[in-house]
């Protein structure tokens, strides 16, 4: 049985090893911030941290990620004050935010691996996260206003 | 006339008798089980780590049962050959083996009771293990809990089954002998060169093999196929764009990654996870010492870096790099010249500079665990995700942008036929 945990609650889900972490996600375990898009890793709504690396569930069966640490949009911060959740309020970045949690968690993984991203790192690791609002100018404007904050350093 | 014909068959009377006494071995008779407590606990922790070196457990453990009971299934030309529970039960296991037979099978290749074992087992490697090492070995396999688990039969067919027929192998292909330092070189490359030809046996996979299932002399490392995976050649034919430098080696050897060649998968997980991971630091830097040798990397050690990955601008070209786009660059992307280990870098990665795409397909369709590659970090896979198609796609843009070699040939058909397969990992 595959034991993981999530947003620092060890779990130990009775699915079988090849569902989706997705679907344990929202159905068993009862998260749904989370959301279902396109199902097969190409819209990136159902991205998550695995071991505080942004994954799409979707296609990630359990067997994969036993002992793994998970973050969900409900765990990135405690208190859904991450600086990219901030950025994303004072921006108004959704429009209607089905797509959101995932843009977030990406976001998050692209500020680690690119402190200070150009527009080109921007397009390139965000460019898998599909928005049908096309609220993508606002998720720029709010990844820059998130990335000093995250760095540190004052804009 | 008559006596020409006598003295032919006697002849061939001599040579099936000659042919015997070689084949022929006596059994050693059963002993008992030493008792626990006869070996040194030191000798016994040296022995799991050489276990390690060798990873034993992973050919000696069927999915799902006990460690080193046996019965994992080797799917070998000849027929699937099932490994042996190598536990000290005395019934199924090596409990009634002395460590003469023990030491007998390691250097010669044969059982405790006289017959002749498959070279499956690589016992053309485990001659050149020194008898230090066999009784440490012997020591921790004897000090295991010992599982009644009962051999499973081999499908090998009549008449290859007949294991009097090894002695003809043996003639042909072994060499006994224990490994023998090479004076012009280092002892790290000697310590390298025992594990990885002795213990390790890397040749067992990387190492092509002939029509009777030997490791082909003259062609040492130089890739073989082997568990629906390649095992790239350890050569300077490698294809990788970059040579296997010592720390590079030592990086992949140790943490399952070299940012400039790729992640250890398929069967290699498990050899670098479960098996060398045992070995004290040094042996692993032997290790790399002996392969940065063997893949000549001093003398190739000019080699530019190739461009990084297409970027994002770019990515809107053409629907194979939306495809790219949307379902690898979130991952598999790096803006600067140094490549990031956590974002793998595709223009540098063995699978896609390998002659057959097998390995890339793989990892596409059925992904890599936390537990397989990188400690920690997985990879999904796109079995239920892409068609076919889709994957044989990517293969072509993938094989198209990030290297300079031929595109692959007969993509849909290979994509098909490896799903077919199943997660051979």
């Amino acid at each position: 049985m595959t034991s993981f945990s999530l947003n620092g609650q060890p779990v130990s889900p009775q699915a079988p090893e090849d569902t989706p972490l997705l679907w344990v996600i929202r159905d068993e375990l009862g998260l749904k911030g989370t959301k279902f898009g396109c199902g097969i890793g190409e819209c990136g709504a159902c991205t998550v941290h695995v071991n505080g690396r942004a994954q799409r569930s979707c296609v990630t069966p359990l067997s994969a990620i036993n002992g793994a640490s998970i973050t969900t949009i409900e765990g990135l911060d405690p208190a859904g004050q991450h600086p990219l959740q901030q950025a994303w309020v004072e921006t108004q970045t959704p429009q209607c935010g089905y797509c959101q949690s995932g843009q977030i968690m990406q976001a998050a993984t692209l500020l680690k691996d690119f402190p200070n991203p150009t527009d080109e790192d921007i397009n390139a690791v965000m460019g898998g996260n599909l928005c049908r609002c096309m609220a993508y100018i606002r998720i720029r404007k709010a990844i820059l206003l998130a990335a000093p904050k995250l760095r540190g350093t004052p804009a | 006339m008559t006596r020409i014909f006598a003295g032919l068959v006697g002849l061939i009377l001599l040579g099936v008798i000659g042919f015997f006494a070689l084949a022929w071995h006596p059994a050693i008779a059963p002993a008992p089980r030493p008792d626990a407590s006869t070996f040194s606990p030191t000798l016994v922790a040296e022995g799991a780590v050489l276990a390690g070196a060798g990873y034993c457990a992973v050919c000696h453990t069927a999915a799902g049962g006990q460690p080193y009971a046996g019965g994992y299934g080797l799917a070998t030309p000849f027929g699937v050959i099932y490994s042996a529970n190598i536990t000290p039960d005395p019934q199924t296991g090596i409990g009634n083996w002395s460590e003469a037979a023990f030491a007998r099978a390691m250097h010669e290749g044969v059982a405790r009771d006289g017959s002749l074992l498959f070279p499956a087992f690589p016992y053309d490697h485990f001659t050149k293990v020194s008898d230090s090492d066999i009784q440490a070995l012997y020591a921790y396999l004897m000090t295991l809990p010992p599982v009644n688990a009962p051999p499973r039969p081999n499908t090998v067919p009549f008449p290859l089954n007949i294991r009097y027929l090894q002695a003809g192998w043996q003639m042909l292909f072994f060499h006994p002998g224990e490994y023998q330092a090479d004076a012009t070189k280092s002892a790290a490359w000697n310590r390298g060169a025992y594990l990885a030809t002795g213990l390790s046996h890397c040749g067992g996979c990387h190492t092509p093999r002939n029509a009777l299932g030997a490791e082909q002399a003259g062609q040492e490392y130089a890739g073989a196929v082997i568990d629906g995976w390649t095992a790239p050649a350890l050569t300077a034919a490698d294809p990788s764009p970059l040579p296997w430098t010592q720390a590079d080696m030592y990086n992949y050897l140790h943490y399952g990654v070299s940012a400039l060649h790729g992640t250890s998968a398929g069967p290699m997980a498990a050899v670098v996870h479960t098996g060398l991971a045992k070995l004290p630091d040094s042996d692993i830097q032997a290790i790399a010492t002996y392969f940065a040798d063997t893949d000549q990397s001093v003398s190739r050690a000019n080699v530019t870096l190739p461009a990084a990955s297409e970027t994002g601008d770019q990515l809107s070209a053409d629907d194979d790099a939306h495809l790219y786009a949307s379902a690898c660059a979130s991952c598999h992307y790096n803006s600067t010249a140094t490549p990031a280990t956590l974002r793998p870098d595709l223009a540098l990665n063995t699978a896609l500079w390998l002659l057959d795409p097998t390995n890339f397909i793989e990892v596409v369709l059925h992904g890599i665990s936390t537990q397989d590659g990188i400690p920690g970090v997985m990879m999904p896979g796109f079995a239920d995700a892409m068609s076919d198609a889709d994957i044989a796609r990517l293969a072509a843009y993938l094989r198209r942008t990030q290297t300079n070699l031929a595109p692959w040939p007969d993509l849909d058909a290979k994509v098909a036929a490896i799903r077919e397969q199943g997660d051979t990992e």
